[in-house]
């Protein structure tokens, strides 16, 4: 059996009372698409934040690709091809929307070059096909502190796209953004990883969403995974409707 | 060192510590409530100092007694503070808060230069020396010590009144406490109903007039040129930044540990004088940057 | 050719050719180009957010390197000496900045206002080493081999001090431009995202205050050379402060702002010293303040032509 691409063995996390990461053991590979539910304070986004690096755990490893990256910053994390998005945008707002990406797509490469423009640093081409896949592309030259949050959001993943990751961590990508506007994004989101072959995972709430895209989903529950399997079985657990759905 | 030396250091210390003390709770309360650092505020500790001067030789010419000048400094404080306290904050404080952080600060620093020009068209280049009160008060003995009355107890007791003074007006008057409400949050203090408006006024112009006591007091004492108020700010500065932002009672322990500390270095190392002051704050800063009495957090990376 | 271009061309011949006309405009002329280099230096901090009221000790390291060094071999050419007053500069950039740049807003502010107090204060109280408050002196050195007498030294010295100005203008719009700039200019507005995209915030803005470091430094070599002496007051906060004044007067978004910024300066000293008693702090503190509230971008911004929408802030 191959590697995972993501593990963690034993997470531990509590503030004071509250503990946030309760005995985590999770393993994930390639391929995947995990939604991971649960109700607000359950420890889905502590997950998300000791797996990415903004956070130590209090015990347990956290592996990627079969090597323990529990100590590393986000930056290390990042550039081993383990990237997140966010679920408040977070954007160069003084940036066009071309500049962002290029911005990310020069990250990539780990080298500070003083001289040669950003233009020139990065594949343009690249670039481009990035934008016209998440339908930015007629407003790449506008600021992006100035677009409407649907587009801000897709702009957040784009983002994290052009970083090539191996694994993606969207933290909520279909909050703050119209019900109706909700599927076709996920639909344009979806697409991207497919052409770039990208293994997810996504944070949510919209049992819809969940479902219709998912091919594994984890709930938490009190800092633990309550349940993990196909979306069928996980969704239909009534432990689950009960405690996460709230039915 | 020697016990007389040892003595004198500190009563040195502690008169400077009380002068730096009221500057910077000055600033320190102006930046609690609106987030800005006034890099003009030592502006008012000049203008403090010209205007009991002033105050101090039209008295005098009218025949008054030096006793007087203890009615004359506060007075000369809070016309200071009044004038071009509110002058400042109507006309240019209240319009900045929504601004860029770089350009508020940038705002403030030409309000110095201004002031900067405006005491030496008023008052022109030549020192102001108005001693006649610490002459009068004349001296006491302090453990074999001379020391000025002036400085012993006038400078020291004036600071220690207003730091009781106005930790109870904050903690238990209405507008005290309407103050440290809109230090903490400013959109919420708004919902509850504060003025937030007025408070910012009143606490700008508390403000300056803490520091125009601090030039008030400081005047009979040291000859008043042009650019004193360029070299109280920073002092001030090494005052706030040791011991926090906004933190009242960490700036008189910092007044007094860097009062003492420069006049102890006075008699030990004379060299290292003017530099001790800006070395500790170098060291707070590297070493516990949001202040050594502060519990909030510091921007560090 | 754009609008800033042809700003660049104009002020380029207005600081070589008025002193034909004008020959005691020379002098002020090179503190203009110096001080509109140091302003370049702080501009490139302010692009990224923060702003340092303590640049001025690098301009006064820079000077004071100068001094000590020419004083030492008197016969080494003032070309030699301005590379002294720069590599002054890379190298206590390098020093002070390792540690510095793990700051930010007030407490980076506040630093970088202690460490330039600390320098100030040495300089003045170590007479033996440093001439105390007085200075020092040095004596005109040769220019590119050549000896000059005063008038044709400080020609010369005008135009390589515009040369340095274009080149050093040039060489920082490159410098933005890249991705090391990009960066830079990333870090004002998402940090935490910078580091999610895999750059390093704390190396991108070691590398921008090396650069402002070493302008600074460059710009105290000048007003070494140009006046023959260098004193503690070089390296005073207030110094610092009107660093970053002209710096955002002209404005950030184009090289040539730094310069514009300097131009204002001091024409407003040599105006108001003629006219208005020399009340020229007040003016220009007045001059500020209307520009943040009617052109907060500085005057720079005004050359532009902008589709997007106005910003409110630097």
């Amino acid at each position: 059996m191959s590697t995972p691409l993501l593990q963690t063995k034993d997470l531990q996390l509590a503030f004071g009372a509250v503990v946030v990461a309760d005995h985590i053991n999770f393993s994930l590979n390639e391929g995947e698409r995990l939604a991971v539910i649960g109700q607000n304070g359950a420890g889905k986004t502590t997950f998300i934040n000791i797996c990415t690096g903004l956070i130590r755990p209090q015990a347990g490893r956290v592996f990627f690709e079969g090597k323990d990256v529990t100590e590393l910053s986000p930056r290390a994390i990042a550039l081993r091809g383990m990237v997140r998005s966010f679920q408040l945008p977070q954007l160069f707002t003084e940036h066009t929307v071309r500049d962002c990406i290029r911005i990310a797509a020069a990250g990539k490469r780990n080298r500070l070059g003083l001289w040669t423009p950003l233009t020139k640093a990065v594949d343009d081409d690249e670039v481009a096909r990035i934008l016209t896949m998440v339908g930015l592309d007629k407003r790449a030259d506008e600021l992006s502190g100035a677009l409407p949050e649907g587009q801000r959001k897709l702009l957040d993943i784009a983002m994290a796209l052009i970083m090539k990751p191996r694994l993606l961590i969207l933290d909520e990508p279909t909050s703050g953004v119209s019900s109706d506007e909700k599927h076709g994004l996920m639909k344009t989101i979806m697409n991207a990883l497919d052409a770039q072959k990208v293994t997810a995972i996504f944070v949510e709430h919209d049992v819809d969403i969940v479902s219709q895209y998912s091919t594994r989903v984890a709930a938490w529950i009190a800092g633990r995974i309550a349940a993990d399997g196909t979306p069928e079985k996980v969704l239909a657990d009534p432990e689950i409707r009960k405690n996460v759905i709230g039915e | 060192m020697s016990q007389d030396i040892y003595i004198l250091a500190v009563l040195d210390g502690l008169s400077y510590a009380a002068l730096l003390f009221l500057v910077a709770l000055g600033m320190t309360l102006v930046f609690g409530v609106m987030n800005i650092v006034n890099m003009a505020h030592g502006s008012f500790y000049a203008l403090g100092g010209y205007m009991a001067a002033t105050l101090g030789l039209w008295a005098t010419a009218h025949g008054a007694s030096p006793a007087w000048s203890l009615l004359i400094l506060p007075l000369a404080a809070i016309i200071v503070g009044c004038v071009f306290g509110a002058l400042m904050e109507t006309s240019l404080m209240q319009h900045i808060y929504n601004k860029d952080p770089i350009l508020q600060l940038l705002i403030t620093f030409s309000a110095f230069m201004i002031f900067e020009d405006l005491q030496r068209l008023v008052w022109g280049t030549q020192p102001y020396f108005v001693s006649d009160i610490v002459n009068y008060l004349g001296t006491a003995d302090i453990l074999g010590i001379t020391y000025t009355r002036y400085q012993l107890m006038v400078v020291p007791g004036v600071a220690l009144v207003v730091f009781v003074a106005l930790r109870s007006f904050l903690k238990l008057s209405s507008i005290g406490r309407q103050i440290v409400a809109v230090s903490h949050n400013r959109e919420i203090s708004t919902a509850l109903g504060i003025n937030v408006k007025r408070i910012s006024l009143l606490t700008f112009v508390v403000g300056s007039i803490l520091g125009a006591l601090a030039g008030a007091l400081a005047s009979p004492t040291v000859s008043w040129v042009p650019g004193i108020g360029g070299e109280m700010i920073v002092l001030s500065f090494a005052v706030v930044a040791t011991a926090g932002l906004g933190q009242i009672e960490g700036a008189l322990v910092a007044a007094i540990l860097i009062g003492l500390a420069r006049s102890f270095t006075v008699y030990l190392l004379p060299e290292l004088e003017v530099l001790i002051p800006f070395l500790i704050m170098v060291l707070v800063l590297l070493f516990r940057p949001q202040g050594l009495f502060s519990v909030a957090q510091s921007r560090r990376v | 050719m754009n609008r800033a271009k042809i700003v660049v061309i104009l002020l380029a011949l207005v600081a070589l050719l008025l002193p034909v006309a004008l020959p005691w405009i020379k002098t002020p002329l090179i503190l203009g180009t110096a001080f509109g280099i140091a302003a370049l230096g702080i501009s490139i901090l302010i692009i990224s957010g923060q702003i340092s009221f303590g640049h001025a000790m690098f301009v006064c390291a820079g000077g004071y390197a100068v001094a000590f060094v020419s004083r030492q071999w008197p016969h080494l050419d003032s070309a030699w000496l301005l590379a002294v007053g720069a590599t002054t500069g890379v190298i206590l950039g390098i020093v002070v900045g390792s540690f510095v740049v793990r700051y930010r807003a007030i407490f980076f502010g506040m630093l970088n206002l202690a460490l330039s107090m600390v320098l100030f204060a040495a300089l003045g109280k170590f007479f033996n080493l440093t001439g105390g408050t007085d200075g020092l002196r040095l004596e005109r050195a040769p220019f590119f081999g050549m000896n000059l007498e005063r008038d044709a030294f400080e020609s010369v010295l005008l135009v390589v001090g515009v040369a340095l100005a274009l080149l050093s203008g040039w060489l920082v719009q490159r410098y933005l431009r890249s991705v090391a700039g990009q960066a830079l200019s990333a870090i004002k507005t998402n940090e935490t995202r910078l580091e999610y995209v895999g750059i390093s915030a704390y190396q991108t803005l070691w590398i921008g205050y090396i650069i402002s470091a070493t302008l600074c430094g460059l710009s105290g070599a000048i007003f070494a050379i140009a006046q023959g002496l260098v004193t503690p007051e070089m390296g005073y906060w207030v110094r610092s402060g009107e660093i970053v004044f002209v710096a955002i007067l002209g404005g950030v978004g184009h090289p040539v702002g730094a310069f514009i910024g300097a131009g204002i300066f001091e024409f407003v000293k040599l105006f108001a010293a003629a006219y208005l008693t020399g009340a020229w702090q007040m003016v220009l503190g007045f001059v500020l303040i209307a520009m943040v509230f009617l052109a907060p971008r500085g005057i720079s911004a005004m050359l532009e032509q902008r589709t997007t929408s106005k910003r409110e802030d630097v």
